[in-house]
């Protein structure tokens, strides 16, 4: 068997279908034995499958040609070893859910009951995700389906002297839509639920049937302000179906561009979670040097979140030496100015009375729901897609992965610092010896060209929230059937809402900005 | 002296909300920003009252009502105040203290009563919030008030005020301090200042006095926003009155210190914002118990060096 790594092409003629019994078997087992869900999603049955053999005794005969049949995919991550284990099966209409053993499939599954109209049975709290219109006919499995955004059974607490405070989809402040339901008894909050799916936008929709001409502009705003990793893990995808190298100096420059997004937004929230404490100082500097940070990537390609930087095959901008001296001078500016402003932060007894104790969530409680990026490392799980499957710069200049253990809001607030640290350090020391030669393969295909016909591939990216995945699967016409996005916020709203247990309703500001998640990478 | 009499009225009618300005600015200095102008709180308020306000269809008068009554109970609360020993209050007479403290809980009830009659889940919350702290901050302001009374022997403001002396200082000195400190931690938790409430914040579920008047617009909110103002005055005041009682000298001397004194509070709040976040909600009432404890050691203090 073939060890399969980040960014790969695996085709669909070797990957046999499972049994459905096997196949949640395989995934029950995997986590069970530390691996991590990167993706689960379905195709319609007519893509994949291997004709000549059924691997389980209970496959039914015929289910993938049967038009209604849905194939659906698993992608375990072993970060052990740093292998991806993919599964395959075919359902009809329901299948048993997993989510009362591994709460991390639970959104998973969700998110197939609505796209697909399969029901996960036994699901613990069956509701929609997105309110997204479903890709195939079928049963209703909602009442309304789909239902208008935000309409959906809430959890609710009973007893007279119990509270239900409903805040949003429109906020007080310019962010994003979101409702969240606390079910609060004085002050204390006994739970939360999250409901989003305002922003939905239907990019993985309307990536079926491409690549075209717009794949990596849906790419870049998958979510906005992580436009580096969103567009690294597609163009990774794209480089090992075609097997492109890319040369050693857009590795460098890739890596460049993914630390200076993780620094930026890491600046901006230390300065936002000053904010909402409402401590002054460090909120004013870190408003202006994430800016600063922001400009640096401006100065690489022209565009402040990275926008056109990132292309299939490497970089679509070289930095000359003139220009990477440049860079390398503001950003130990920039180093220093935030390390002045954030010092602040921890040696201000006020502003950890406030952090410290506030929102924290168990690395049990982070393992079972999956929790990925600064989040999880915060709450003592060291786990870094850049450390555990390295793919380009990473597997030749890794990167220190620090992790703190208590899981609160200083610990998510902390590891962003120590994160800032780390990605100036490798910034400084990659420029400091950056490659010569070409920036981008010169055998890079036009981004509208079909792919490699009947094949799954993978990537991953460590975004600044965390773990990135994408999953392509392509059609015998070398066109996407299903083209799957896995945000790192997709795992972390449910973590928000575990951390507002029994805390007090005044601090959820304060947890919300130290996860910071973003709804449109979530949506959609 | 009748020509002062009104001095402490109208200067506090016209100069409180530039004290909100000073504030604002000392805090731009601190975050490396300009800071709006000085006298923007003033622009602020002309926009609103050149404005039409909304009302809900699901309050009734009394959410109408809580903004007029409550800029009238604080006009009443001014009106009772004297600016230093030289310039006695526009009204005065013996127990006027009683009034101050009950015109400022009026103001305080009326709020939590339109506060209320929106029927918000947010508004709820704030009011409990703003009656539970004011629980333990009204008896941190009566018992420092007594515990003036007891040393001067008089239950006015005014005469407290004018009995206040540099002498006073000498018999009673730490406790007129613990008084004043007592008086700041009642100023910013009446004033919804850090480390109690944040002024400048947008997220609802962390208010306390913002939350409650989320839903007043246009004049009403004029209203709401220069009563605060004028609170914000009134309780500066009441520090400023014992603390600079130590400045001797004439009317020439004790009113300008009585304006500068004033200044200073700004300044302070101002720092006070810059350097500290906010306290967790829950544990707001332990500095107010501080409060409470400093008054009553000040009162019994009183007591032995009076005695």
């Amino acid at each position: 068997m073939t060890d399969w790594r980040n960014a790969c092409a695996i085709p669909l003629a070797g990957l046999a279908d499972l049994s459905v019994w096997d196949f949640q078997d395989c995934v029950s087992v995997g986590l069970m034995k530390g691996a991590q869900l990167l993706a689960l999603f379905g195709v319609p049955a007519r893509v994949g499958g291997r004709q000549d053999a059924v691997a389980g005794g209970h496959q039914d005969a015929g289910a993938s040609e049967d038009p209604d049949c849905v194939r659906l995919f698993a992608v375990l991550g072993h970060p052990g070893n740093g292998t991806l284990e993919p599964f395959s099966t075919v359902v009809k209409d329901s299948f048993l859910s997993l989510a009362p053993i591994h709460p991390q499939v639970q959104l998973f599954e969700r998110e197939l009951a609505e796209k697909w109209r399969v029901k996960p049975q036994g699901h613990p709290w069956f509701k929609p995700v997105r309110f997204e219109r479903p890709s195939r006919d079928g049963a209703d499995l909602w009442e309304a389906h789909p239902a208008a955004c935000g309409t959906a059974d809430f959890f609710r607490v009973g007893g007279e002297e119990v509270h239900e405070v409903a805040v949003g989809p429109v906020h007080a402040g310019i962010i994003e839509p979101g409702h969240f339901r606390f079910q609060c008894h004085g002050e204390t909050v006994y739970h939360l639920e999250i409901l989003l799916g305002y922003q939905h936008r239907g990019i993985e929709r309307a990536l079926t049937g491409g690549p075209g001409p717009r794949t990596l502009h849906f790419m870049e705003t998958a979510a906005g302000d992580t436009t580096i990793g969103h567009a690294t893990a597609h163009c990774q995808l794209a480089e090992a179906v075609f097997g492109l190298a890319v040369p050693p100096r857009g590795r460098v420059l890739r890596g460049v561009a993914l630390e200076l997004e993780r620094m930026a937004n890491h600046i901006g929230d230390l300065g936002a979670l000053a904010g909402d404490v409402g401590f002054l100082p460090t909120q004013a500097f870190c408003g202006r040097i994430r800016g600063d940070v922001l400009n640096l990537t401006a100065r690489l390609c022209g565009n402040r979140f990275g926008r056109g930087l990132v292309r299939p095959g490497g970089v679509a901008f070289d930095a000359e030496p003139a220009r990477v001296r440049e860079v390398v001078r503001l950003l130990e500016q920039a180093l220093a100015d935030a390390t002045g402003a954030i010092d602040l932060l921890w040696e201000s007894g006020s502003v950890l009375a406030r952090f410290e104790g506030t929102g924290p969530v168990s690395a049990e409680t982070a393992t079972r729901i999956g929790l990925v990026g600064p989040a999880a490392r915060a709450c003592g799980l060291s786990q870094d897609v850049r450390r555990d499957y390295p793919c380009g710069i990473w597997a030749d200049a890794p990167i220190e992965v620090p992790t703190l253990s208590t899981g609160d809001v200083f610990a998510r607030a902390r590891i962003r610092w120590e994160e800032i640290r780390v990605s100036a350090e490798w910034i400084l020391a990659n420029l400091a010896d950056l490659p010569d030669g070409a920036v981008r393969a010169p055998d890079a295909p036009p981004t509208a060209a079909p792919w490699p016909a009947d094949t799954l591939a993978v990537s991953l990216t460590e975004g600044w929230r965390g773990r990135i995945c994408h999953a392509a699967v392509t059609g015998p016409d070398g066109r996407f059937a299903a083209y799957k996005i896995v945000d790192p916020s997709f795992f972390n709203w449910f973590g928000l809402a575990q951390a507002l247990r029994d805390q007090e309703i005044s601090d959820f500001p304060l947890c919300n900005k130290s996860f910071n998640l973003s709804y449109c990478g979530f949506d959609l | 002296m009748n020509a002062l009499r009104f001095l402490p009225l109208v200067s506090g009618l016209v100069l409180a909300p530039f004290l909100l300005g000073v504030v604002n600015r000392v805090k731009a200095k601190f975050g490396g920003r300009t800071g709006q102008p000085l006298l923007q709180a003033y622009f602020d308020l002309f926009k609103l009252l050149r404005k039409g306000a909304v009302y809900s269809r699901t309050t009734t008068w009394v959410f109408r009502a809580g903004p007029v009554v409550g800029l009238a109970a604080v006009l009443g609360a001014l009106a009772l105040l004297p600016a230093g020993r030289h310039a006695p209050a526009a009204v005065s007479f013996t127990g006027d203290l009683f009034l101050l403290a009950y015109f400022l809980g009026l103001v305080r009830f009326v709020t939590v009563l339109a506060a209320l009659d929106t029927g918000s889940a947010f508004e709820g919350m704030g009011a409990s919030r703003e009656v539970q702290f004011s629980a333990l901050a009204e008896p941190a302001l009566l018992v420092a008030l007594a515990a003036l009374a007891r040393l001067t022997g008089g239950l006015g403001l005014t005469q407290i005020t004018s009995a206040l002396g540099p002498a006073s200082w000498e018999v009673a000195g730490p406790a007129l301090a613990l008084v004043a400190l007592a008086l700041c931690i009642v100023f910013l938790a009446e004033n919804s200042r850090i480390p109690v409430d944040d002024p400048n914040t947008h997220l609802e579920l962390t208010m306390i006095h913002e939350v409650m008047i989320l839903d007043h617009s246009g004049p009403d909110l004029a209203f709401i926003l220069y009563g605060a103002a004028l609170k914000f005055w009134i309780l500066g005041a009441l520090i400023v009155n014992v603390a600079v009682s130590w400045i001797g000298g004439g009317a020439a001397i004790t009113i300008p210190a009585f304006f500068a004194g004033m200044l200073l509070v700004s300044v302070g709040v101002g720092v006070v914002e810059s350097v500290m976040a906010r306290y967790r909600l829950l544990k707001v009432p332990r500095m107010l118990w501080v409060g409470v404890a400093l008054s009553v050691l000040a009162f019994t203090l009183i007591g032995r060096f009076t005695a």
